[in-house]
């Protein structure tokens, strides 16, 4: 209760406006904890049970990893967390290296042709070029039913570019003074003065990168054949659009129930975003907004 | 640099330049520039059917309904978070609210579907307690209504951020001054918080309607099947169907540049005026 602390010059509340905050407080945390438990206990409980009960579990009396492991077992969701994971990991690193060098780049005055490739870069921001025509130019490029259909189209995020230039140009020119003094290059700075600190922009901006890589879908759908699939598209495929994953899903026909399979799947598209997020979450305020109020 | 350059040049400017297709006859063997010329064929055909002006008419509907119900929660949101004097409960819901925006369209509608789905957790409780069920995640009439709560579930806390952000730069001290004036919690909140923020909340309203052709893409294309193109089809996902689906790729692409030419210019049009109120838009 000590954090509890209230300025001089504010009145205690009344106790009908603390009541209706508590309320709404509650309220907003339930809306989104509980569709969450829902889907795990519903992932947890013996088919039986769900059949039982409609169609859902709140809580599984008796737990079963058992959906799990079917669709764990070398089937199409293995594979498909596979390339998911596989995407993420080469899609982040490659998008952050890129923004990376060109945010710093546009961040330093007097760069050869700086303005001009700031404004063609904004001017995309603008004008993004259209699906239709992006589709073509993949085809066209050789890139279908390859991984990098996933990745090249949507490398750099001009966001997530203005936020990181912002973030650079906030540095004090000082600091590059003396790095060059000392008689170091563009790649020397930038790796052992500008990165180090930068790291609570490189952290937001990679997580962003990264929860869209592992969110993407819709590209999947279009780019690539079903047997390449990643998790987001099978799910989408199986648990949004309907049915058939039992059989696609598991190496051997099995009797579960497709509602706990389902929901398996889905807790698994979402466990690695619950599991970076408490360790970046405390860099979104000062990530986001140093790089948004600069530019 | 040369890397993201090169990156912008090939995937952004020459992706632009294959908008030439919206105004040629795309013959996927010919490739786009041995397509034969249609001149303004395509936009001819476009203009005179009905399904693009009923997407158009969608997609202005939904972002409408967008602005008036979902652009004021994340700011009542933000105030409550920041009236809140016990900063670890404060944190703690800020860290939950923010939580869904980092989830994919496809689990959110699968989330939907599992609360309010047929079988699902509200329907089993109204069967339960004799009620008769409601089918939410099917019915057209609820479509509207449905996109707009999800929006609202997913981005909703995220969208306190900018928010939360104006709130911390108020002075203390304005604050402080109100009360010693004898002003009451609501006095202080007229005079010294909305107009602090209000620059902020003028300038988010003007950049969502310049940018009000635009609507969630995925979350319509991945409901569309359960309600029908009458109500879910908006400008993209008319373009996807006339396009991916139906392979009439210079229609599609004809009716994709509309919509990024008119985007473009309200775009532009919302930042000058935003310039006109003396803040500073997104750009310069």
């Amino acid at each position: 209760m000590s954090a509890h602390a209230r300025p001089a010059w504010m009145e205690k509340p009344r106790p009908l406006t603390q009541a209706a905050k508590a309320v709404a407080l509650v309220a907003v945390v339930l809306l989104v904890c509980v569709p969450f438990l829902v889907i795990l206990s519903t992932s947890l409980a013996s088919p039986e049970e769900v059949v039982d009960n409609g169609g859902w579990v709140l809580w599984p009396t008796e737990p079963t990893v058992q959906a799990y492991r079917d669709i764990l077992d070398g089937g199409i969701v293995t594979h498909a967390l596979g390339v998911s994971a596989g995407v993420t990991a080469v899609g982040t690193l490659l998008s952050l290296f890129c923004t990376v060098t060109l945010a710093y780049a546009l961040s330093r005055p007097g760069v050869f042709g700086g303005r001009p490739v700031l404004l063609l870069v904004l001017f995309t921001f603008l004008f993004p070029p259209g699906m239709i025509p992006s589709f073509l130019l993949v085809k066209e490029l050789g890139l279908l039913d390859s991984y990098g259909s996933l990745i090249f189209p949507v490398l750099i995020n001009v966001f997530n570019l203005v936020v990181l230039r912002g973030f650079f140009q906030s540095i004090p020119d000082e600091l590059y003074e003396a790095a060059r003094l000392d008689g170091a290059g563009d790649w020397r700075v930038l790796w052992s003065v500008v990165l180090p600190l930068s790291k609570a922009a490189l952290a937001v901006v990679g997580l962003f990168y990264a929860v869209a890589y592992w969110n993407s879908w819709f590209y999947a759908s279009l780019y690539l054949e079903s047997d390449h699939w990643p998790l987001q598209q099978v799910l989408r495929t199986y648990v949004v659009a309907g049915s058939g994953l039992t059989d696609a899903a598991t190496s051997e026909g099995t009797v579960n129930a497709p509602q706990t399979v389902q929901m398996a799947v889905l807790v698994i598209a979402t466990v690695p975003i619950l599991l970076v997020y408490p360790f970046l979450q405390k860099y979104f305020t000062k990530g986001v907004l140093t790089g948004a109020i600069k530019s | 640099m040369l890397p993201g350059l090169g990156y912008f040049l090939l995937f952004h400017y020459g992706a632009l330049a294959g908008n030439v297709i919206a105004f040629k006859d795309y013959v996927p063997f010919d490739g786009i520039w041995g397509s034969p010329w249609v001149g303004l064929g395509n936009f001819q055909r476009m203009f005179q059917d009905a399904e693009f002006w009923d997407a158009v008419l969608n997609t202005l509907w939904i972002a409408v309904l967008q602005i008036v119900f979902y652009f004021p929660v994340p700011l009542a949101l933000a105030l409550l978070l920041h009236t809140l004097t016990w900063t670890t409960v404060r944190r703690f819901v800020q860290s939950v609210a923010y939580l869904p925006h980092f989830i994919s369209w496809v689990i959110v509608v699968a989330l939907f579907q599992q609360v309010l789905g047929d079988t699902g957790l509200v329907n089993s409780y109204l069967g339960d307690a004799g009620l008769s069920t409601v089918d939410i995640i099917g019915n057209p009439d609820a479509f509207r209504p449905l996109t707009v709560a999800q929006v609202i579930w997913k981005d909703a806390g995220w969208g306190t951020i900018i928010f939360l952000a104006a709130l911390s730069q108020v002075d203390e001290q304005q604050y402080e001054a109100a009360a010693i004036d004898g002003a009451g919690p609501w006095r202080r909140f007229w005079h010294v918080t909305l107009p602090a923020i209000r620059p902020v909340i003028v300038l988010l309203l003007i950049m969502r309607l310049g940018d009000i052709l635009s609507v969630g893409f995925e979350q319509m294309l991945l409901q569309r099947d359960a309600v029908g193109p009458e109500t879910a089809e908006i400008i993209d996902t008319f373009v996807y169907y006339q396009g991916m689906v139906g392979g009439d790729y210079g229609f599609a692409a004809a009716a994709g540049l509309f919509k990024g030419v008119i985007g473009a210019l309200l775009v532009y049009a919302a930042n000058k005026v935003a310039h006109r109120l003396g803040e500073q838009g997104v750009y310069k």
